[in-house]
């Protein structure tokens, strides 16, 4: 755009002109306040979420005081143990054990059960020995059990974002690599970006040949066709899936077709399967990426098209260097669509894909409703939220796509 | 503009004020149940005879038994149900989130009367199922007689449906590796007993398919998706019953389980959903869902009040309790989020 423009005509607004730029704002003012409450705001509160954690530090006070002083790594000596005693029994008493039981598990695996022995044990017996709390609680006498409780101290945290890219502090203090059978999290991103980069290109490839047929016949075909497109666009996403299930099922409409025709021997595994995932993903993004293409294509004066023939262009040559050019904003816009909502998918995962067809948005929802991780789950989706923001403004900053200028 | 401002603040605060406004009306009681079947089932043996017998609405609504739903009601502090049906993990997590409360159990029943296991700090138990294997006896030639036959491709080739959860699968796997049923948690609670679970299942992993909700295993078979499938005996028990399939059961080898019901933190008819508790556990009344859907009643003394011919196709029937486990709420309170990460992760390889 126009930036050697931009500072002399910001020179030259005047004050009143100021007001006058404001005026609109202030209408919008009541939406955009809306926005902030009830859109912004709870966001910034969930992702904040994922680097806040203050459970293990309000349940430990005495513990954390005692780690201070106990310099040495590893296992610490007995003051230690005599404050994590007392704190267990305050959070007993306080109800709060269970809470910081769960927390300290999703760190470190089977410490819930131990916590709540120890807290029990500290009930009873006034003055525990270290001894006696490393023999209710074995994992108390394990190293990374202490490097877990170090790091779980601190109220504002890293591991829920370093374990969302399958990394770790590790007992030495530094980042490394979460053991190969935990690591999970690269795999699925890399798998729900390249799900969203294949279902883009498939709708590109449906979208771009029908969007210049649609604009190349009579207006009144070009309505039937758009209408044939939005048509499933207005049923729910859920009815559309479940559409796809009986079609793509073992014994379903495509298979029992597939046969009759001879086309194939067997019945293919489309349901539970990538495939499966693909089209029916596709199906559902088509008109996201269509009606971009569309509406740029519309505006495309078949006038110069003409003219470059004339001047003795090839058809290719003015394709590419005529057509292409103008209707490649177009383009970007419907594919950068769909690609942002192919990296959110929920519901047809579920249903249609296989077990390693799982996107983010599953894990996100399972940390979310199943585990009551919240805090994975803010780290999960910041991470989704961050490369969505960045790809958008690549996009725009890049390849000069600016989607409030289109349509 | 400054009209403007203040008519949007009162219109904010109007708004503010209607919904604190709560209903008042006759007493009501609101449960949210993981619905299909089961639901129906609880409704006709439970919810409207108690509603009867207290002159009281019962409002009923679904979920799929997250807990996720339940704990975002309690921060909100909005809490419009007072009962909701729970799996026992999850009981056992509401409890240490602090989403569920801690039951008074002297408002319910006699501890000493439930099965062991079924009555928790947080959640008393509604009945006893089983984590059976199903079959379409139409398909398969030859019958499978455990469960452990899953695992058994040679003999039973075709794809198999499992639920798609570590919990009951790496039991199962275990115990067809040669694990006796006595150390299976044991075993489990080692990494190199989860290895050796994670190795079996390997061996049939292509073969699987995963189902997520309790109503998928017979739909499976009834679309001849799979030639077997882990399942919740009495959704099969119905299909069998109700929509004459052809369907069969193997009980070698189940695992048992329990449901369990629990008041939410916040919870605003606290009173009436205690007593919903002691009326449901009564022994007669406790006996009344078998009628409806072939699960256990776990009061102890319940089991004379239950028909004959329910009896047989329960979980708890003598012939069933040959070979079985229980699952250990502990260990995958303990467990659970770390093999359900390793799942995930063993999934997506």
């Amino acid at each position: 755009m126009s930036s050697i423009a931009m500072p002399t005509s910001r020179a030259t607004i005047s004050a009143k002109d100021h007001r006058d730029s404001l005026r609109p704002l202030a209408l919008a003012a009541p939406l955009l306040l809306l926005l902030l409450f009830s859109f912004g705001a709870p966001i910034v509160a969930l992702l904040s979420r994922a680097v806040y954690e203050p459970t293990i530090a309000n349940a430990l006070p005495n513990t954390v005081a005692a780690l201070r002083l106990d310099n040495a790594a590893g296992v610490p000596a007995e003051p230690v143990f005599v404050a994590l005693a007392a704190d267990l029994k305050q959070a007993q008493a306080a109800g709060g054990i269970y809470e910081f039981a769960k927390t300290l598990n999703a760190r470190l695996p089977g410490a819930r059960s131990q916590m709540l022995r120890v807290a029990r044990l500290a009930g009873q017996d006034p003055k525990p020995t270290k001894e006696a709390m490393i023999k209710a609680a074995p994992l108390l006498g394990e190293e990374q059990s202490w490097t877990a409780i170090r790091t779980g101290t601190n109220r504002f945290t890293s591991f829920f974002l370093l374990s969302a890219f399958d990394l770790r502090w590790t007992d030495q203090g530094t980042i490394g690599a979460v053991s190969a059978d935990q690591a999970v999290f690269t795999r699925v991103f890399g798998r729900t970006f390249l799900i969203a980069t294949l279902v883009t290109l498939a709708t590109l490839a449906l979208a771009f040949p029908l969007a210049y047929v649609m604009t190349n016949v009579r207006p009144v075909i070009a309505g039937i066709v758009l209408v044939l497109v939005l048509l499933p666009f207005w049923t729910s996403i859920l009815v559309r899936t479940a559409a796809w299930t009986v079609i793509l099922q073992k014994y379903g409409l495509l298979n029992d077709l597939l046969l009759w025709l001879g086309m194939t021997s067997d019945r293919l595994e489309l349901m539970y399967s990538r495939t499966g995932l693909i089209i029916a993903m596709t199906h559902i993004q088509l008109p996201f990426t269509l009606l971009p293409i569309y509406s740029v294509m519309r505006s495309v004066q078949p006038s110069q098209l003409r003219a470059a023939q004339s001047l003795g262009g090839r058809p290719f040559t003015v394709f590419r260097r005529v057509y292409l050019p103008q209707v490649m904003p177009g383009v970007l816009a419907g594919c950068l669509l769909t690609f942002i909502l192919c990296l959110g998918y929920y519901i047809t995962p579920v249903l249609i894909g296989g077990a390693s067809d799982q996107l983010i948005s599953n894990f996100i929802a399972n940390y979310v409703n199943v585990e009551l991780n919240w805090e994975m789950a803010a780290a999960l989706s910041f991470v989704l939220l961050a490369s969505t923001l960045g790809l958008y403004v690549v996009m725009t900053r890049y390849l000069g796509l600016d989607l409030f200028k289109m349509g | 503009m400054k009209r403007v401002c203040r008519t949007t603040l009162l219109a904010l605060a109007s708004a503010a004020i209607i919904s604190q406004i709560q209903p008042a009306g006759a007493a009501e009681l609101t449960v949210m149940a993981t619905g299909g079947e089961w639901q129906a089932a609880l409704r006709k043996a439970w919810f409207e005879p108690f509603a009867k017998k207290m002159g009281i609405t019962f409002n009923e609504q679904e979920y799929t038994g997250e807990l996720g739903k339940i704990k975002a009601m309690v921060e909100t502090g909005n809490v419009p149900i007072d009962l909701v049906t729970v799996e026992t993990s999850t009981v056992l997590q509401g409890c240490d989130a602090g989403v569920l409360i801690r039951l008074d159990y002297s408002k319910v029943a006699d501890r000493s009367r439930f099965l062991p296991g079924t009555a928790l700090d947080c959640g008393v138990g509604i009945d006893v199922y089983g984590d059976v294997l199903a079959y379409d006896t139409t398909v398969l030639k030859e019958a499978p007689t455990s469960v452990l036959d899953i695992f058994d491709t040679k003999k039973f080739p075709g794809k198999r449906a499992m639920r798609k959860a570590p919990a009951q699968n790496l039991e199962w796997a275990l115990m067809a590796d040669g694990v006796p049923i006595a150390d299976v948690y044991k075993v489990l609670g080692t990494p190199a007993g989860v290895d050796r679970a994670f190795k079996k299942l390997n061996t049939i992993k292509k073969d699987i398919v995963w189902w997520d909700a309790g109503a998928q295993p017979p739909q499976l078979l009834a679309s001849r998706e799979v030639v077997m499938t882990t399942a919740w005996n009495g959704r099969i028990q119905n299909a069998i019953d109700k929509d004459k399939r052809p369907f069969a059961i193997v009980w070698d080898n189940q695992i048992v389980e329990y449901d369990m019901i629990a008041i939410p933190k916040g919870a605003k008819n606290l009173d009436l959903a205690y007593k919903y508790l002691a009326y449901a556990t009564e022994a007669e009344v406790s006996a009344q869902l078998g009628r409806h859907i072939p699960y256990g009643p776990v009061m102890a003394d319940a089991t004379p009040f239950v028909p004959k011919d329910v009896l047989s196709k329960l979980p708890t029937a003598p012939d069933h309790m040959k070979a079985y486990l229980v699952g250990d709420v502990e260990f995958w309170g303990d467990h659970g989020e770390d093999l359900v990460k390793r799942f995930n992760a063993w999934l997506a390889q």
